[in-house]
């Protein structure tokens, strides 16, 4: 594995700043047909919740200019099935960063504790999900429920937290800020933003949750000024995502102030994306004579 | 093992209104799909998604896809022209069930019919029921089928063509006829669940083959998940075939 790419986020080593968002990657293993999964920084597996969830009901996706709608609603097989079934048989291919979901406080509390095993490299605060009505956004759109949700999980676990933020705010720094002082170990920025489509034959709207989270390279802008923001505000690690398609996304996202970057939508169309996107980055120091990523770290002028 | 393929355009042309049938050159992907998986195709960058269709053969080395045009993408597809390359992953899915053996009755409306085609392909001894509105959008699958079919039973809603009606409506009449060993139903969930429900009472297996709206194909996005009495399913990965007594 390249020099060039090799860091270290929060005690975390990656072979590369390059990980696969949540939601958009299963648990890893999906992907192994088409990539070297030791390529990728981690692997951030899609929500995990204290009990099993079904989802929404209806239409779960629908594709829009430049990107897609999804209201799948943190459909998981719970944690004690992810413990023991699915932890196992993947805890010694990548680095298993854990994303997780509550209603409650509380829940974020004894979700970080019940994971504080061996094999999961973090734990990611959902704090972002459009799509459910009894948690996630909700303590993502206000700083004191941000903290608080950020706090609890910290008491309870020895991994390093990452918070990730909604774009569905009006400040995203207040936010980010607020969960910095709560302890906050690293930033992920930007879950998906609330968006709608109606069908004009039906007069209905085409997903079944009504709304649904923006993702893709539509929301890439928007994600990459708000990464630059947050970046400005606090002094922790950022793991910047949003519409990152290529390698020179991702150089924007780094120069931006992110240490790292996922990569969400881009693999639903090409499962290889996240190793290209690797190799290209390699590509583009070296081009630059530069030794290490972390050279371009917030370097944008 | 799923691939991503660059595959050669063979054909792509309209059989009916706004009906086409594309053909892709590509001999590894031929030999190692099934009937009943299907394939995502990508269209063009511009697309965030693949789209996911039937396979209806893999005969001389070459992929046959039937689609509709609804939507921009399939607008996009149907302009592709014989030579260009088109970037395919697959083969996807459990696909019908091998072991079975006996007469198979194919049940299949609208494109539907698509994997069905693929399965009169690759099982000894099938019959086919075709159900469409009109004349028009059957008259084809019948040109399709003719080869590997030993009978054709037609039904269009308007009764331009065989019988005035519903598949659901002819079928017990079908399964008078000749004793089947299974059935096998892709289209509409109505017409499924109607056909599904009459092999029950005739105590007969039917497999049935969903169509949802996916992302990946790979079993990561969860876009196609539904319930069956075995639990959550995903219709990419644990599907598109299903036991009938399973979900419905």
């Amino acid at each position: 594995m390249s020099e060039l790419l090799k860091t270290e986020i929060c005690g975390i080593k990656m072979n590369t700043p390059v990980l696969a968002a949540s939601g958009t990657f299963g648990f890893g293993e999906e992907f192994e047909n088409f990539i070297d999964l030791q390529k990728l920084g981690g692997v951030m597996v899609k929500c995990i919740t204290l009990k099993p969830r079904a989802g929404n009901v209806g239409v779960r996706i629908t594709e829009t200019p430049g990107g897609m709608l999804n209201c799948i609603g943190l459909e998981n097989p719970g944690v004690e099935k992810f413990l023991a079934e699915i932890l196992p048989r993947i805890k010694n291919k990548m680095n298993v960063i854990v994303n997780i979901s509550g209603s409650s406080v509380e829940d974020y509390g004894e979700l970080a504790k019940i994971l504080d095993v061996d094999g999961v490299a973090a734990i990611e605060l959902n704090i972002s999900c459009p799509n459910v009505k009894d948690g996630g956004i909700i303590f993502g759109t206000d700083p004191k429920a941000a903290a608080a949700v950020t706090a609890a999980a910290k008491k309870m676990t020895g991994k390093p937290v990452i918070v990730k933020l909604s774009p569905n705010v009006t400040d995203v720094t207040e936010i980010a800020r607020a969960v910095e002082a709560a302890g906050a170990d690293i930033i992920s920025l930007i879950n998906t933003l609330m968006g709608m489509e109606i069908n004009i034959n039906t007069w209905q709207p085409t997903l079944g949750n009504i709304t649904g989270g923006l993702s893709g390279g539509a929301i890439k802008p928007v994600a990459l000024r708000m990464v630059w923001q947050v970046a400005q505000a606090v002094g922790v690690p950022i793991i910047g995502m949003g519409g990152i398609r290529s390698a020179s996304d991702a150089v924007e996202f780094l120069l931006a102030g992110a240490s790292a970057v996922a990569i969400g939508t881009a693999n639903f169309s090409d499962p290889t994306v996240t190793e290209k996107i690797a190799d290209g980055l390699e590509n583009y120091l070296q081009g630059r004579g530069l030794e290490n990523v972390n050279e371009i770290i917030g370097k944008v002028k | 093992m799923q691939k991503i393929f660059d595959t050669e355009i063979m054909s792509n042309f309209e059989v009916a209104e706004k009906i086409f049938r594309l053909e892709v050159y590509s001999p590894e992907l031929a030999a190692i799909s099934r009937a009943g998986q299907f394939v995502q195709v990508k269209v063009a960058d511009e697309f965030t998604l693949r789209r996911p269709l039937g396979i209806a053969s893999t005969k001389n080395d070459t992929i046959k896809i039937f689609y509709r045009v609804v939507g921009k993408g399939t607008q996009a597809l149907s302009k592709k022209n014989f030579g260009e390359l088109l970037n395919i992953l697959g083969p996807i899915g459990n696909g019908f069930n091998t072991d079975v053996g006996g007469k198979i009755l194919l049940v299949g409306g609208g494109m539907g019919l698509a994997p069905l085609l693929c399965a009169a392909e690759k099982f000894n001894s099938v019959d086919v029921l075709i159900g469409g509105k009109t004349a028009d959008e059957v008259s084809f699958w019948c040109d399709e089928f003719a080869e590997d079919v030993d009978e054709i039973f037609i039904t269009t809603d308007d009764g331009s063509l065989g019988e005035k009606g519903f598949v659901t409506n002819f079928l017990p009449e079908v399964l008078l006829v000749e004793n089947y060993s299974a059935i096998f139903t892709c289209g509409p969930e109505i017409m499924m669940r109607g056909v599904a429900l009459e092999a029950r009472a005739h105590n007969l297996p039917c497999f049935v083959s969903f169509e949802k709206r996916m992302a990946c194909g790979l079993g990561a996005c969860l876009s196609c998940s539904i319930d069956t009495t075995r639990g959550r399913k995903k219709v990419c990965k644990d599907g598109p075939v299903f036991d009938a007594l399973d979900v419905f």
